[in-house]
């Protein structure tokens, strides 16, 4: 334990010193090879260069690290999955002929449709309705600061944490799943419920929107409170009550957030693989793309070829989403 | 359609009184102005008669009917807000309509109600447009047609032209001028800080200042006879001239001798008590005219000059505890800076305070 928080210190001590060193150092090279003082005959020309040269400095690093960790990995994606298990005999189409024809990846695809239906809309719809709520009470800072902190929990954390809420015992034995321990107190059956197939894609949703909601509030408390307050005093003397303040005068004005975070979460979602990994590792019928992708990847061997097909379907999913999230982003950002 | 009286209104956010001991009656028909500093609590008191802010004392009434309880809505009042307050996301002809449509009027009233607005106020070309493809000035007669429609017994404005550049802020006050005069039967109070807005518009003006009425009346009221200094100094601009004095002869007219040096005589009857009493004495900028009589109200040397082409107004050095004086005279006259010049004043035109209170309303 100690060791690991030694060589995390170490690590970090290590990775800032060597980017200021980048920094500083290369900014410094700039300006002793062309120094820009009143008085050079190239003084002018040195100015030019270096304003030309310097943002390349700072951008170098992120460029050189977004090259090697995303750009390359998506052309060797599309590569890999026009060939066999190893990467080395090329097989046209094979993989993706194979991949539509796969009971697997076709219940995987139906259920990624499934978190797809239900957790941007659950995640943006409670998300809006707490920021509603919290903006008007007291506490509704304190309140807030809750339903965010699961935010703060990697995927994995949640899971665990929830896997003790969906926990089974034998009958008989005491149930340590709050969930159980309801239903039995209620005088129900205890049921091991991430196994009930259908169903149990919901628990698992459950999980992800337990997350979510908290960045949805946040992002929507803050565009409900840049509102103008007089339109909301306007639509009072026009008689409407609150809900329907809500839904016509509050709701229209910040629908371009509301897409927003729509459509971040619905990325989230069709990325989603720590939860369904950790809960169920896509038995009982819980299987999304992203956990088959990485069972043909890495598990029984490894078939590259494949995982690299289903990644390329993934990424294809997600790309128009994220095209119009951005576009989005940036509209909203340039101000009304 | 309705008469509005405040009866010892008040307003108090807990242990703070902002406004106390608010009574006005305002008749039908009246376009009442409230003015005052930043701070009166001119804003409160319009946002009270909406309904948007409580009433922590008093009464308010609409015809005879109190309303310190009744929702905003059923106020039978209608608001123009200084940000116009438009719903962004709907068209100008949606925006009008919102109000009849959350009271479930049918289509054709609503249709016929939108048309009618539109063209009173020239937006019959625009009810398809969204808000943010209107100049200033034509989403301020949005917001008014939206208060149109609703039919409203009292209409409020909040600043209503403040938003606007100076050219259109002349013009749509103009507008507002005629609409008041399209709708004789229609109750208005407005607020402004604008002097010019207020002198135009009102048929009263109330004058709010420390948490009170200061003083309420016809604006020609309020520029000739103000009830005290702070309404002398406020209306009017620049602000009214008050030197420190003291009567040296009381009768039918009475005369002041200044600590400035000059001696007054003012068309003001006053006991022979009075005779000895400490008095400041009030005399507007623009009432102040050059003289060579031996009886003045101010001499002293020009400061500096402002020249307007209309007017010159002269900034005098300051002289003891008084603070400047200021004149205005017609005409352009740049080449008084730094002479002296000797000032009388009419003195049917002098205003005379004791302790703050002017004493024409001994």
């Amino acid at each position: 334990m100690i060791h690991q928080l030694v060589i995390a210190a170490i690590t970090i001590v290590f990775g800032i010193g060597a980017a200021a060193f980048y920094f500083y150092g290369s900014n410094w090279l700039l300006d002793t090879m062309l120094p820009v003082r009143s008085g050079r005959p190239d003084a002018a020309r040195n100015t030019r260069l270096t304003g030309l040269i310097r943002p390349w400095l700072f951008l170098g690093p992120a460029i050189l690290a977004l090259g090697l960790y995303l750009v390359y990995p998506v052309f060797a994606s599309v590569w890999l999955s026009f060939h066999g298990r190893d990467g080395k005999e090329f097989v046209g189409f094979s993989n993706y002929i194979w991949l539509f024809n796969d009971a697997g990846f076709r219940e995987s695809i139906f259920n990624n449709f499934l978190w797809l239906l239900v957790v941007p809309a659950a995640s943006t719809f409670l998300g809006l309705v707490a920021a509603a709520l919290t903006d008007r009470i007291k506490w509704g800072n304190f309140a807030k600061s809750l339903i965010f902190m699961p935010m703060a929990i990697s995927f994995v954390g949640a899971s665990v944490i929830w896997k003790f809420v969906y926990d089974y015992r034998a009958a008989g034995q005491d149930q340590i799943g709050i969930l159980n321990a309801i239903v039995t107190y209620f005088g129900g059956t205890p049921e091991a419920w991430i196994t009930l197939p259908f169903w149990n894609n919901f628990f698992l949703m459950v999980i992800l929107v337990w997350i979510q909601t908290g960045f949805a509030m946040v992002i929507l408390s803050a565009a409900l409170r840049g509102i103008p307050e007089e339109t909301i005093e306007a639509a009072v003397l026009d008689g409407a009550n609150g809900l329907q303040i809500f839904f016509r005068i509050m709701v229209p004005q910040i629908w371009g957030t509301i897409a927003v975070v729509w459509t971040t979460i619905t990325i989230t979602v069709l990325k989603v693989f720590d939860i369904v990994l950790a809960m169920t590792n896509g038995q009982w019928n819980t299987n999304v793309l992203a956990n088959l992708m990485f069972d043909w990847m890495f598990r029984g061997g490894g078939d590259f070829g494949r995982g690299a097909t289903i990644a390329i379907v993934i990424m294809i999913l997600v790309f128009p989403i994220m095209v119009w999230n951005i576009r989005n982003a940036r509209r909203e950002m340039e101000g009304r | 359609m309705a008469d509005l009286i405040m009866t010892d209104v008040a307003k108090a956010y807990g242990e703070v009184k902002v406004l106390s001991n608010i009574n006005l009656d305002i008749k039908q028909g009246e376009l009442i102005v409230f003015v005052g500093p930043s701070g009166c609590g001119k804003s409160t008191l319009l946002r009270m008669v909406a309904g948007l802010e409580s009433i922590t004392g008093g009464t308010l009434s609409i015809d005879g009917i109190p309303m310190n309880d009744v929702p905003p809505a059923q106020r039978g009042i209608a608001m123009v807000f200084q940000s116009y307050a438009l719903y962004p996301h709907m068209t100008v002809r949606d925006n009008m309509a919102f109000a009849l449509k959350i009271a479930k009027k049918t289509k054709a009233e609503i249709d016929a109600a939108v048309e009618k607005a539109a063209r009173i106020l020239q937006l019959t070309p625009y009810l398809d447009r969204l808000p943010k493809a209107l100049s200033g000035g034509q989403r301020q007669r949005v917001a008014i047609g939206r208060a149109i429609v609703r039919d409203p017994k009292v209409y409020l404005f909040d600043e209503p032209l403040s938003n606007l550049d100076a050219a259109l802020r002349v013009a749509t006050r103009i507008e507002i001028a005629q609409l008041k005069e399209a709708m004789p039967e229609s109750t208005m109070i407005y607020v402004t800080h604008d002097q010019v807005e207020a002198m135009t518009l009102a048929t009263r003006i109330v004058v709010l200042a420390g948490g009170g009425i200061s003083q309420v009346g016809s604006p020609l009221d309020l520029y000739e006879r103000p009830e005290n200094e702070f309404v002398a100094q406020f209306i009017g601009s620049p602000s009214m001239n008050l030197l420190p004095g003291e009567i040296v002869e009381t009768g039918a007219e009475t005369v002041v001798k200044l600590s400035t040096g000059g001696l007054v005589r003012a068309a003001m009857a006053t006991k022979t008590s009075d005779k000895g009493m400490k008095v400041n004495l009030g005399v507007r900028p623009e009432d102040m005219v050059p003289t060579e009589a031996a009886e003045h109200v101010f001499e002293g040397s020009v400061a500096f000059t402002e020249e307007l082409g209309e007017v010159t107004v002269l900034y005098f050095d300051k002289k003891g505890d008084a603070a400047q004086v200021i004149a205005k005279l017609p005409g352009i006259h740049g080449d008084l800076r730094r002479k002296q010049v000797r000032l009388g004043v009419d003195p049917k035109k002098v205003h005379l305070f004791a302790n703050g209170r002017s004493l024409l309303y001994r």
